[in-house]
């Protein structure tokens, strides 16, 4: 890549406050949607096809051939939805909330764009309680987009209406999950939904909706304001387009958020950007993509994190946001934080996740305590088969036992001292 | 004996704002029981059943949902609710530092609200804020690279 361009990024201002609509306009805010209403939806459509776009919420499906699924033509159900996913809660995750709170224009621009390609006439954004500051910073964005004509009925003068709301939630991590979400808005308990249908085709209250990440919204100006080629060529990944939020937790020395072409090396990321470990401890493992992401270790530096290269390493990129696991912390310590985490939000529909996360976190707890048994190994492997993909609704069971898996794969030696000293050696 | 109105009239109106937009009363639900909250800081039994009719819904319809989320406080808090993250960053940043300071600063556990009910103290999955781990939020307000020795300061801030 020749220049380092961060469209999503680029003009979030020093102080951390948001731009508001003035200062969004004199940086080409609003540019693309003006673009976008002078095509047609199926171009604007192509164009998010043809820019590679992958969803940045974790499963990486492209956006275009998502949008394709929305019925079309007059004679289709309405009114259709469009819906931003706000609900940010995969532990080590944050980056949703820095593009709400800094720049929400971008989200309302991506949002009334991709609300004119599918034909929608209602938009909601979906925010996760805990992000008081970033609900603030909407309502005003919302306000001030509605007022300049952005929102509400004939936007820009042309025939196209689209209104907009906030919907802020009341927790829940499986509210992510977007049928779970879809309940949510819809006043129910956030149980995910089986597919078929999906969502685009009868959504809420039974009508076509498109459920995308925030991140993904965000880059949707960008695309059709300077066209789907340039949003490739800033891609280091031939299997997407586009830069990525890029994030590190844990004991390195700089923790934080960047912006990157997509395709940057685990190394970099961590060595470079994190500036490395802090001083005192060695790497010994990463969590590539948020808590529901398989392990990789010190052999898969050189992997580059974008959808398929992850894949291939046997882990998944996820958010994008890595969690560093150093040589001072347990990986058995480590697993327990996250199956307690799964096994609290599992919404309960189905059996594997409802009796088998907690029941993966009972053991675990047992071998941090010294109460391991040679067995409980065998135990384990089978809670990663049960609660593998295709024995329940949705992705949070097959998700919280991707760490487990790789935990046992890479770190077994600890497993079994920890089972056999009946002692956890991290611990002082 | 005539009991007293849990739901206040005010209260009732910003429900009843609520239904214009959306296509029958029982998807309100989440926002009313908000609105509940918002005015008796948490949603009793006796709240519930003044909600039902409001929403044509059954009061078991409503508790199914109000104990589903977290956030709807179904047993009632002190006047500032605690949420310290115990997700896997502040885990490894260790937050658990932080956690056991604060139980002993104000004497109380994990879901225990203090005498003087000043204070609810809850775990809270991921905040977003992994960069700047440990964290916790006191009602509104995060603050983020805790330190124990910080606290004091921080509690002062409360009522």
């Amino acid at each position: 890549m020749s220049k380092m361009e961060r469209p999503l990024t680029e003009h979030i201002k020093a102080d951390g406050t948001a731009l508001s609509l003035k200062e969004y306009e004199s940086v080409g805010g609003y540019a693309g949607l003006k673009k976008a209403l002078g095509m047609s939806p199926a171009e604007v459509m192509q164009a998010v096809k043809d820019s590679k776009l992958r969803g940045r919420g974790g499963a990486g499906f492209p956006t275009g051939t998502k949008w394709s699924f929305v019925p079309m033509g007059d004679n289709v159900p309405q009114p259709k939805y469009i819906v931003a996913n706000g609900d940010e809660m995969e532990p080590g995750t944050f980056k949703d909330r820095l593009l709400i709170e800094c720049n929400p224009h971008q989200l309302i621009e991506g949002m009334v764009i991709s609300g004119y390609a599918i034909g929608a006439s209602i938009g909601y954004i979906f925010l996760r309680w805990a992000y008081h500051e970033a609900a603030t910073r909407v309502l005003k964005a919302l306000a001030e987009a509605y007022a300049a004509g952005y929102l509400g009925k004939n936007i820009l003068g042309t025939s196209f209406s689209l209104e907009m709301d906030l919907h802020t939630s009341v927790g829940r991590y499986i509210c992510g999950e977007e049928t779970a979400l879809l309940n949510a808005l819809e006043g129910k308990r956030a149980n995910p939904r089986n597919k078929p249908p999906f969502p685009q085709v009868s959504g809420l209250f039974g009508k076509p909706t498109i459920v995308n990440n925030i991140e993904t919204l965000s880059n949707i100006p960008h695309i059709i304001a300077k066209g789907a080629q340039w949003y490739i060529e800033l891609s280091n990944s031939p299997g997407g387009g586009g830069t990525k939020l890029y994030g590190a937790s844990g004991k390195v020395k700089k923790p934080g958020l960047w912006e990157l072409p997509l395709g940057v090396s685990l190394r970099e990321l961590i060595e470079v950007h994190a500036g490395g470990m802090m001083d005192g401890y060695e790497f010994r493992g990463v969590l590539p993509g948020g808590a529901s992401t398989d392990f990789l270790t010190k052999e898969h530096l050189d992997v580059k994190m974008d959808f398929e290269e992850v894949a291939k390493a046997g882990s998944r990129m996820g958010t994008g946001l890595v969690i560093v696991m150093d040589d001072k912390t347990c990986p058995i310590g480590m697993c327990l934080n996250l199956e307690q985490f799964f096994a609290q939000e599992s919404c309960g529909w189905c059996t594997p996740c409802r009796e088998g996360l907690p029941w993966t976190a009972k053991i675990l707890l047992a071998l941090e305590e010294g109460r391991g048994k040679p067995e409980d190994i065998d135990h384990l492997t089978f809670q990663t088969h049960y609660n593998a993909p295709g024995n329940t609704f949705c992705a949070l069971a097959p998700g919280a036992i991707e760490p487990l898996q790789s935990a046992l794969k890479y770190f077994r030696e600890d497993f079994e001292e920890h089972i056999h000293t009946h002692h956890c050696k991290y611990k002082h | 004996m005539a009991s007293e109105q849990i739901i206040s009239n005010e209260a009732r109106k910003e429900i009843e704002a609520l239904f214009h937009h959306l296509p029958h009363k029982q998807a309100a639900c989440i926002d009313a029981l908000k609105v509940v909250q918002k005015h008796n800081r948490w949603v009793s039994d006796a709240a519930l059943k003044e909600l039902a009719p409001i929403l044509e819904m059954s009061v078991h319809e409503i508790d199914s949902v109000a104990t589903f989320y977290n956030i709807i406080f179904r047993k009632p808090v002190g006047r500032h609710v605690i949420f310290v993250c115990n997700s896997v960053s502040c885990w490894i940043m260790g937050y658990e530092n932080i956690l056991s300071a604060l139980q002993e600063k104000l004497g109380i556990k994990f879901s225990q609200t203090t005498p003087d009910q000043r204070f609810t103290l809850l775990p809270i999955p991921c905040l977003g804020t992994c960069d700047h781990a440990p964290a916790l939020l006191i009602d509104e307000d995060l603050y983020r690279d805790l330190k124990p020795d910080q606290l004091d300061e921080i509690l002062s801030k409360y009522e």
